[in-house]
């Protein structure tokens, strides 16, 4: 049977890709990032699940105003890196799994979560980036990769609540995969942030900090965050944070922090990546 | 129009589907720099390319003077207004600064941000600015 093994929340921030694109992680401005990730990379170098579902958003690369989804899932056998205004990064194409896929959409749907599919999805920084953060830079991606592509951008955003049901039935869903696989999650995005508007640059360190810690001891209390609470506290683009709740959700109720880096700032961001295990 | 309890978080566009309405056709625009072939053709003719959107002429301007915090109040939204920072070959630091009020250089924006970012005390409310 597939076997859920761990899940991580990081920031997706494009600047991290790039830096790395453009070899400056030695300057002084991302040396302490990049320092963060050396414990990060060295746990997923011993823990490389087979197939990896990347909760994600896309930023007007792939979707875009004339058709949008809430939910979508990737069933496609490959992904490319997608050209979002300067060209697509020269990072590996990111391989998928149709089997497990389908598998999640079919349960899903009877399990009442309506989900859309692609299978021809350019995938922006928003999944690349978590990729190059666990990975740095192989010649292909270790493990395979579901694309779950979450609307963090159009209001209404899914609710918090949402996102971790949506988690909780993806974990059901996993447990009656029958193949003998492992799996990982990830949420990503945030973790405080706003990019647009006079307020540009906000960043709420004791939210984040409270995020976190209810994500590994409290984590329906993340559920109860309304929209504006995002908007008000965490900036209008922190939530993407509600991608976090779907990773939390597929896990066990009881979890054991690993690792946690929390950094500001990276562009207009604050950082933050967890690693949480089973117990 | 509907008010959202949001609307009283100051310095704060957020996407809903007033701004889709009123952003439709501008975002649209943003959006097509994604392809290769349509950031020459704007490149070659800024003007004659934003000609054939259905935009008004006030969202055209405003993308000609790099005026980003009028996209936002005519609709844009930052995910795309991106598009044309990356199109001008800047980072996004400099349309961050642009937009804040008072507007920040490129160096002003990094350096708040590395100083911890702009604090959320007194950013939480219009009642509080």
């Amino acid at each position: 049977m597939a076997r859920l093994i761990a899940g991580m929340g990081t920031s997706h921030v494009p600047g991290v890709g790039a830096a790395m694109d453009n070899g400056k992680t030695h300057e002084d401005y991302w040396v302490e990032l990049f320092k963060g990730f050396e414990p990060l990379r060295a746990w997923h170098a011993e823990n490389v699940p087979d197939v990896t579902i990347v909760v994600f958003n896309d930023h007007a690369t792939s979707m875009t105003l004339n058709h949008y989804s809430t939910f979508m899932m990737g069933v496609a056998d490959r992904f490319r890196p997608a050209d979002e205004g300067w060209g697509p990064r020269k990072v590996p194409v990111v391989e998928g799994h149709p089997e497990l896929a389908w598998h999640l959409v079919e349960n899903l749907i009877l399990d009442e979560f309506d989900m859309a599919v692609t299978a021809d999805f350019d995938v922006d920084h928003g999944l690349t980036v978590p990729l190059s953060i666990a990975y740095d830079q192989p010649a292909a991606w270790p493990t395979k990769v579901i694309p779950l592509c979450v609307n963090v951008i159009q209001y209404p955003q899914p609710t918090a609540l949402r996102c971790f049901k949506l988690g909780q039935a993806i974990r059901r869903a996993i447990d009656s995969f029958e193949e003998d696989i492992t799996v990982g999650i990830w949420g990503t995005g945030g973790l405080s942030h706003q990019l647009g508007g006079e307020r540009a640059g906000v960043v709420n360190p004791d939210f984040d900090r409270n995020f976190l810690d209810n994500l590994v001891h409290d984590p329906m209390a993340n559920t109860r965050l309304t929209h504006t609470d995002f908007i008000r506290e965490a900036g209008a683009e922190g939530i993407e944070m509600i991608m976090w709740n779907v990773m939390r959700g597929a896990l066990d109720e009881q979890v054991r922090e690993v690792y946690r880096l929390y950094h500001i700032p990276v562009s207009a961001t604050a950082y933050g990546a967890i690693i949480l295990e089973n117990e | 129009m509907t008010s959202r309890d949001y609307d009283d978080v100051p310095g704060t566009y957020v996407f809903d589907s007033r701004n889709y309405r009123k952003g439709y056709h501008l975002n649209m625009f943003c959006m097509s720099l994604n392809k290769a072939e349509c950031r020459e053709e704007f490149a070659r003719d800024e003007k004659a390319y934003l000609e054939t959107f259905p935009m008004t002429a006030e969202q055209r301007q405003a993308v000609l003077d790099r005026d980003y915090i009028r996209l936002l109040q005519l609709g844009a939204n930052v995910y795309y207004t991106f598009k044309i920072v990356s199109h001008d070959r800047q980072p996004p630091q400099v349309m961050y600064g642009k937009m804040s009020s008072p507007p920040m250089s490129f160096d002003e924006f990094q350096q708040m941000m590395i100083n911890g970012g702009r604090p959320i005390d007194g950013n939480r409310s219009k009642k509080e600015s």
